[in-house]
């Protein structure tokens, strides 16, 4: 048998669906009878509805039924909402605007659901679509997040008469002040976080099933937490209670984040099953996934960091301006705030920091978590800060960083957040050698002999992942607990089924899941299955997003895996004869301290169910545990990233020459998905600062809105990666895991902004650095040096 | 409605379909293939390729009735039961694929590329010959890998191997 267990590079006990076609994906589903719904859509940012004209569409071919925010009202279906509550300064609530599953009265962005058309084919939904008359009363709109809340500007939602969400804050402005008034030296920074549009290939996609039998609903949609739509459907648009409501996530072709929010569409599905009385199917194109799924990023910041003499940091102050679009989306709220601002201490000693943060609405699509959601923007603002800081004081930035770096732990950071474990000095010195550092002088001198200009930046991030524990996160204003459930069901062969909470969209639980169930079992991988991502199934569960399905869902798993061992040592001590304290478990088998009596796993399982050797009064039969596993702490994966850049001066164009990633993820169960998702994390990040933003025109409309327009990265735009790895177990997990998934996304802009400014020797360049951006940094270079 | 047949995998197949179906519609709709993915509304993907008489095409902006009597092979005419084609193969041993969505039609492109520029690849012609398929999970550094394996693999076979 081959090694399976943890830390072995198992091949994917999924792909073997992938790579034959046989995905189950949201859009592979039809069920009997389908019709299908095609949204209408605002083609306005901000406009009053006056009236919405039916009559004619309703009439053509194949149309079952058009719905409206008319008909939401009179159904009484509750509006999305933002499941995490932000206090500003005040003390006051963040101002959230009502958020309808159809728009009412109102439309807020491009893009915003006007009206469904439910027909028997897309084309006829799409074609009576076009045939609805709405009267529209533009308004003007509010697109710019740097004047979006100045007197003058229209409201976008009563509750909110300024556009102001929130005005938010974090730690010690007074610590921070006098830090300040100690300094010898500050660097300033203006930074835009640019907006970014997740893309997952997978569009979104639902299906709402309704069976009057049982007066109880399916709903089969691209979600990465089945879970907590079902309970928002429930508890809060009212739809169905939870016990009529199964949510079924089958395999998601990516997710990013973008597909943890409850969507108007796949509400709007599983409610007008019932009205149409079919099963009703929405599939996404492309273009209206630009348009309506949530965006991410968008931040304006002003910051300032103080230093002493000799470069020791000394305070941080931050002031960020954040976009969140039109209506609040399902954790808009937390991503500006308690996802970003904990992390600006980065891997530094920073005694005071005070942070900042106006969330402001737009009328542009709603704003959410996607990868890394708050420290890739915490990162950029930390890691740019520090690699100018060394510049403007003759420092090497990795020396700067290393002068700087927190070694002692825990660490408690002035923002929240106390950092369990972590060594970034070894990091620093494993990814400086790996990346030859030392050969860069003499590389740059080889690039420039061909007329080019070459940079070298860093990136040594840190991140929170897990997004836990539940009371931590409560008292904070989150409205759910952060925890994980795990069910571990033995057959009687001894084949395993692991039911998990956790939600894989591409990050291969399947595998790595069932590496630590078959090597704690001493049982073949091919002998566990995982079942995830249908609430008939799993009982409970909170989803995957954070990087937490490691640190949270696997070790939920293992507190399953105790009390099954546990059992099982009972029913083995019955068959065994021998006292229970005398059992030992290992390698699949259960061995009589002692003696060379011993049964193996699968034999238990048997016993467990045939119940000959012991009494319903001795032992309950069967071998099935569950468990819910809150964590104690965040945990906090690290690591420096190493960009290289080489750009040509008379094309503005900037090509990744190399690429090195040293990350501690603490213990790693399958360094081959490790790897994956760090490149996978590192390309969305260059994309940020190469290729990608979401760009709005004055009126709202989004000029990037299909992959003509939006520059997502491709191969060719892209190196190879050198990926490497330090460990320290978090001590916050049984398994000493920390989290890999947002990793590359968090570290990656910074990287590369770092090695662009280092290559031009100008510092104003704003993300994406396209070519057009860099030549003109390169003009205005060249123009400095001529006066 | 007006009829169109095709060989799909090797068998016959024909439906009745409106002029504007496409391609990729009559592979997942009317032959029920659902391993043929629509990523983007462009024709810049690439999670639709499919072969339509031994080339690459992408069959979402390809009309089915352009395709009569037209010899299709899609993502599930590759492997024999468990015998996977070497292009599969690569990807699943390279971890060429996270969430799997772009994967038919990379795989598809891939072979593509290795009938035409034959099996010994370099990176950069890898890189540039994927100008035509997004993935979103992979940063492509497992692709490339497992298409220079999945391209010398089949550096053993006919190269015309549907």
């Amino acid at each position: 048998m081959a090694a399976t267990g943890i830390g072995a590079r198992v091949e994917r006990k999924e792909d073997f669906r992938f790579i034959t076609g046989r995905g189950n994906y949201t859009d592979d589903i039809n069920r009997p009878g389908q019709a299908y719904a095609y949204f209408l859509r605002s083609p306005h940012a901000h406009a009053a509805i006056r009236k919405i004209d039916t009559k004619r569409a309703a009439g053509m071919p194949g149309v079952l039924r058009i719905l409206t925010g008319a008909d939401i009202e009179a159904d009484k279906v509750g509006g999305l909402i933002c499941g995490w509550m932000i206090h500003s300064k005040d003390g006051s609530p963040m101002k959230a605007g009502a958020h309808p599953a159809l728009a009412i009265g109102k439309v807020r962005y491009v893009g915003d659901h006007v009206a469904v058309v439910i027909a028997e084919s897309l084309a006829e939904a799409r074609d009576a679509a076009e045939a609805i008359v709405v009267d529209y009363a533009p308004l003007a709109p509010v697109v710019d997040l740097a004047t979006a809340t100045e007197k003058g500007q229209p409201a976008i939602h009563d509750a909110a008469p300024d556009n102001q969400v929130y005005d938010w804050h974090l730690g010690d402005k007074a610590a921070v002040d006098a830090a300040f008034r100690k300094a010898k030296h500050v660097t300033r920074l203006d930074l835009v976080n640019n907006r970014l549009v997740p893309n997952a290939m997978e569009p979104r996609a639902a299906v709402g099933d309704y069976n009057a039998g049982e007066d109880a609903f399916t709903l089969y949609t691209t979600s990465q937490n089945p879970h907590v739509a079902r309970l928002v459907l429930s508890a809060f648009t009212g739809i169905a209670p939870e016990h009529k409501l199964r949510v079924i996530a089958p395999d998601v072709g990516g997710g990013f984040g973008s597909k943890i929010f409850i969507y108007a569409e796949e509400t709007v599905c599983v409610w007008a099953a019932k009205k149409v009385g079919r099963p009703v199917k929405w599939v996404a194109d492309r273009t209206e996934e630009f348009l309506a799924i949530a965006h991410g990023r968008d931040h304006l910041t002003h910051a300032e960091m103080a230093m002493d003499a000799d470069g020791r940091i000394l305070g941080l102050r931050v002031k960020t301006r954040a976009n969140l679009g039109a209506y609040l989306s399902t954790f808009a709220s937390s991503v500006p705030t308690y996802l970003y601002a904990p992390l600006l201490s980065g891997q530094y000693n920073i005694p005071a920091i005070y942070a900042e943060v106006e969330a402001v609405y737009t009328n542009t699509a709603p704003v959410d978590a996607y990868r890394g959601a708050g420290r890739p923007e915490a990162t950029f603002v930390i890691e740019r800060l520090v690699e100018v800081a060394a510049r403007e004081m003759g420092q090497d930035p990795a020396q700067f960083r290393r002068k700087n770096f927190i070694r002692k732990f825990p660490h408690q950071t002035p923002v929240i957040m106390c950092y369990d474990a972590g060594d970034y000095d070894a990091a620093m010195k494993k990814a400086l050698e790996a990346h030859d550092v030392k050969g860069f002088a003499r590389r740059r001198r080889e690039s420039g002999r061909r007329g080019m200009l070459r940079g070298l930046g860093y990136s040594a991030y840190i991140e929170a992942c897990g997004i836990a524990p539940s009371a931590a996160v409560g008292s904070l204003g989150a409205g759910v607990g952060l925890w994980e459930s795990a069910e571990v069901r033995v057959n009687p062969i001894g084949t395993v089924e692991v039911l998990t909470g956790s939600h894989s969209h591409g990050q291969g639980h399947e595998t790595t899941f069932a590496q630590l169930v078959a090597g704690r079992l001493g049982i073949p991988i091919e002998n566990v299955s995982i079942v995830h991502g249908d609430t008939d199934k799993v009982q409970m569960g909170m989803g995957t997003y954070g990087s937490r399905s490691g640190a949270v869902g696997m070790s939920a798993i293992v507190k399953a895996l105790d009390k099954i061992e546990a059992k099982a040592k009972k029913v083995a001590s019955f068959v065994l004869e021998a006292s229970e304290t005398d059992i030992d478990f290992r390698d699949g088998k259960f061995t009589v301290r002692g003696t060379d009596k011993s049964i193996d796993f699968p034999s238990v399982a048997l016993q467990a169910y045939i119940a000959h050797k012991f009494t319903g009064q001795q032992l309950e039969p069967g071998l099935k545990e569950g468990a819910f596993y809150d964590p104690t702490n965040f945990t906090f994966p690290s690591g420096v990233h190493i960009c290289e850049v080489e750009i040509d001066p008379a094309t503005g164009v900037t090509r990744i020459d190399r690429w090195t990633a040293v990350d501690d993820f603490g213990v790693i169960i399958n360094p081959m998905i490790v790897e994956g998702q760090v490149h996978g994390g590192i390309a969305q990040g260059i994309g940020q600062a190469l290729l990608e933003g979401a760009v709005y025109d004055k009126t709202g409309q989004l000029v990037t809105a299909s992959y003509m327009d939006y520059a997502m990265p491709r191969a060719d735009d892209l190196p190879s990666f050198t990926v490497g790895h330090t460990v320290t177990p978090c001590p916050s997990n049984p398994l000493g895991i920390k989290g890999c998934g947002e990793a590359g996304a968090i570290a990656a802009p910074a990287a590369v902004i770092n090695a662009i400014t280092d290559a031009l020797g100008h510092e104003e360049i704003a993300m994406p650095a396209t070519p057009q951006a860099v030549w003109k940094a390169v003009r205005a270079v060249a123009a400095r040096a001529a006066e | 409605m007006p009829r169109v047949s095709m060989r799909v995998n090797g068998a016959q197949v024909s439906a009745s379909v409106e002029p504007r179906t496409l391609l990729v519609q009559f592979l997942r709709e009317h032959q029920r293939l659902t391993g043929t993915h629509v990523g983007c509304d462009t024709s810049q993907c690439g999670a639709c390729v499919v072969h339509v008489n031994g080339k690459a095409i992408k069959s979402c902006t390809t009309l089915a009735l352009s395709c009569e009597g037209a010899e299709v092979t899609t993502i599930e005419g590759l492997a024999a039961g468990h015998d996977l084609h070497p292009m599969q193969a690569a990807f699943r041993a390279h971890h060429g694929l996270q969430c799997g969505f772009c994967t038919p039609g990379m795989i598809m492109a891939a072979i593509d590329m290795v009938n035409r520029l034959g099996p010994d690849l370099s990176e950069e012609t890898i890189r540039h010959e994927l100008e035509g398929n997004i993935c979103r999970c992979t940063g492509y550094h497992n692709i490339v890998k497992a298409i220079r394996a999945g391209a010398a693999a089949m550096g053993g076979m006919p190269l015309a191997a549907e």
